[in-house]
């Protein structure tokens, strides 16, 4: 007689106390320290994933997608500037410090989007001139730790854009640690070397919509209204913010997804603070919309933009542009796999490494260390984001052409259908193969 | 009276080779451009600003060494991200006088109201009467000296520069400060965050001479003031410290 088999139950992970979890207590415990961490949100959110294109068939006519054209420029700030942004292609490099990123990745950042027409975006540092120097369209951030702020920078700039906050961080502020408080750029910010600097979450000389509405006019004073002013926004009230925006006087409102990345902040914050990027479009949209400015008043949407058919559906949501912070530096070469084993000795590995705040980078990217930045070399890491924004151009200009326009603007959202209830809540598109918007019966 | 072509360019009158903006007939814009058209060539160094009646952004973003005269109070950002220019405000002043200034002097005959030299790099602020609250907020090098007093949260993350104060200080001064110092003749209400105070050094009164001259200040004693600065204890994280957060 054969012995009785034994079953065992396999070990069953808790859905709620999972690895990454427990091992986030046993550091808490172990430390005594919030984590801090860089990158955007990392856990699953309704995502543009979860949206479809309709291509055109029988009631819609497609263009031939090698013969037609599909224009990709778009003008920005034509609302009050002298001198509007002209963009080639829709999709912009946002805002990120020099402190965080080495010197020479921000040259890189520059390089590329110049060499497709596009603009980039200084950070809570200061303008470098190897920033301004590669860059042909150079957006300059008013943020509140106003770092490396002067008057002769102001005016050196394509545009201003005034920080609220960030998709990472909505109401909070910057932070940068010691170890990357070199002494550069301890003497952009006027800083000690080695400080955690921890910048204000608000403006030091405002408080509400009001006084934005008059600081924004001392900017075009100081700049004899030259350049376009964008406000950008974390994504949280989207509508109330954007409405505000547009009374205070902004050319161009920049949205920022709670995907949207960070050098660094902390990890509670990153994940439970604000909202998805594609929740906020529709919201930012029906503000402009109501206001009469949709299109006047130009929208920027960033966070968690990865390819193409993320592009062309925010543009389909209703946005002018968009912005890339993440995707654009893993062009250049964060997180690639040829870096592992030095990944592996940080703890991490490649795809997952968001310690940019310690400065040990080992693709040399964020960090201030002299031996790491030597191994990005910016003239490749810019060649590199140029063919990455080449490629989501025409990606976006594929699928326009399939919904039979001949302008990436011309995307709309009739032209989208959801794949989940939730996403066609937050999309305000209907479930695929229904007419059904949840929530569109009901008053915002 | 006489009016030169720039003048009609600019909409600016001159009046006895001071150039004049008349502000209940010209508009804010024609102001700054007027003042900033002297940037490649000063062909007018003074100036005078009639009927301010509490415009704001007056005199801002000057890049020349113009001696400005605002005859009457004016609103906010008045004389913001000032360079190398010498502007006098014959009245109370509103939010965020001589923001950002990089260098130049600025001073308010009266009041201020909040934020005062907020973020400024350089010169030197003087306001002769009382100044709000967060004056000197983040602070980046300028020195600034309040004659009257201050409101809370003066020197709020100050940076750099000096912080001179002749009246009182309202609470929470120098909170989360950096390397600003800062000089209060009166009573503190309270020292915030990583404030405290320090000894009087020899150097210290010093800095606070030179600042006094400069200021054409010839009633107060340096050693008649207390020092304030950071204690450092908040410029690395250390849970030990999470309460004082």
């Amino acid at each position: 007689m054969s012995e009785k088999r034994k079953y065992m139950t396999v070990p069953r992970e808790s859905a709620t106390f999972d690895r990454s979890t427990m091992s986030e207590i046993r550091r808490a415990a172990d430390t005594g320290i919030y984590d801090i961490r860089g990158a955007g949100a990392k856990r699953k959110l309704p995502h543009f994933d979860d949206l479809l294109f309709l291509g055109a068939s029988m009631s819609r006519y497609p263009l031939e997608g090698y013969r037609e054209k599909c224009n990709t420029s778009v003008t920005l700030g034509n609302r009050f500037a002298k001198k509007p942004i002209e963009l080639e292609i829709p999709i912009t490099i946002a805002g990120m410090s020099f402190g965080a990123l080495s010197a020479y990745a921000k040259e890189a950042l520059g390089r590329g989007a110049s060499a497709v027409g596009t603009s980039t975006t200084t950070g809570d540092g200061g303008m470098t001139p190897e920033e301004r120097g590669q860059s042909t369209k150079l957006v300059y951030q008013y943020l509140p730790s106003r770092y490396g702020m002067n008057p002769d920078d102001l005016r050196k700039a394509d545009a201003i854009e005034v920080v609220l906050g960030q998709g990472a961080k909505p109401g909070g502020g910057g932070m940068l640690l010691g170890q990357k408080i070199t002494d550069r750029v301890a003497k952009m910010r006027t800083l000690p070397k080695g400080v955690d600097q921890r910048s204000a979450c608000r403006h030091p000389d405002w408080t509400g919509p009001d006084d934005l509405e008059i600081k924004i006019k001392e900017l075009r004073e100081i700049t004899d209204w030259q350049v376009p002013i964008y406000i950008k926004v974390g994504a949280t009230r989207t509508y109330y913010d954007v409405k505000l925006a547009v009374k205070a006087g902004a050319d161009v409102i920049v949205v920022d997804g709670m995907q949207g990345g960070t050098a660094a902040t902390q990890d509670v914050f990153i994940e439970h603070v604000g909202i998805p990027t594609m929740a906020a479009i529709p919201q930012a949209v029906q503000a402009l919309q109501e206001m009469g400015m949709h299109r006047k008043v130009q929208l920027i949407v960033s966070g968690g933009i990865r390819n193409g058919a993320d592009v062309a559906k925010c543009m389909a949501l209703g946005a002018d542009a968009v912005a890339i912070g993440t995707a654009a530096m893993v062009a250049l070469g964060d997180n690639d796999p040829m870096w592992e084993e030095e990944y592996q000795k940080l703890g991490s590995t490649a795809g997952s490494y968001d310690d940019w705040h310690e400065g040990r980078d080992p693709a040399g990217i964020s960090t201030q260390d002299p031996e790491l930045m030597k191994r990005f070399d910016p003239i490749e890491g810019g060649r590199r984001l140029a063919n990455y924004l080449r490629v989501l151009t025409l990606e976006a200009q594929t699928l326009a052409r399939a919904c039979g326009k001949n302008d990436l603007r011309n995307l709309e959202p009739e032209d989208l259908v959801a794949l989940t209830v939730e996403s066609a809540a937050m999309a305000r598109v209907p479930l695929a193969g229904t007419n059904w918007i949840p929530g569109q019966q009901q008053a915002f | 009276m006489s009016t030169n072509n720039l003048a009609e360019k600019a909409a600016f009158e001159t009046i006895n080779g001071v150039g004049t903006v008349d502000l209940s007939v010209q508009t804010v814009r024609d102001l700054n451009q007027a003042l900033h058209d002297q940037h490649d060539e000063m062909t007018i160094e003074k100036w005078d600003v009639l009927n301010p009646k509490g415009h704001h952004n007056l005199a801002v973003g000057v890049d020349q060494k113009l001696k400005i005269d605002i005859h009457g109070p004016a609103g906010y950002y008045c004389a913001g991200m000032n360079q190398e220019a010498e502007i006098t405000i014959h009245g109370h002043t509103g939010q965020g006088v001589a923001e950002n200034m990089m260098s130049g002097v600025v001073r308010v005959k009266g009041n201020a109201s909040s934020a005062a030299g907020a973020t400024a790099h350089g010169g030197l602020l003087i306001i002769e009467g009382d100044a709000g609250s967060r004056c000197g907020i983040s602070m980046k090098g300028v020195d600034i000296l309040v004659k009257g007093s201050v409101g809370h949260m003066s020197c709020f993350m100050g940076q750099a520069g000096v912080l001179a104060v002749c009246g009182d200080a309202g609470d929470a001064l120098g909170d989360s400060l950096y390397e600003a110092h800062i000089y209060v003749k009166g009573s503190v209400k309270s020292l915030g965050a990583d404030c405290i105070e320090k000894e009087m050094r020899a150097e210290h009164i010093e800095e606070l001479t030179e600042l006094f001259e400069r200021a054409g200040v010839t009633d107060q004693d340096p050693r008649d003031f207390k020092r304030y600065g950071s204690a450092r204890q908040l410029y690395n994280f250390k849970v030990d410290n999470a309460g004082a957060y």
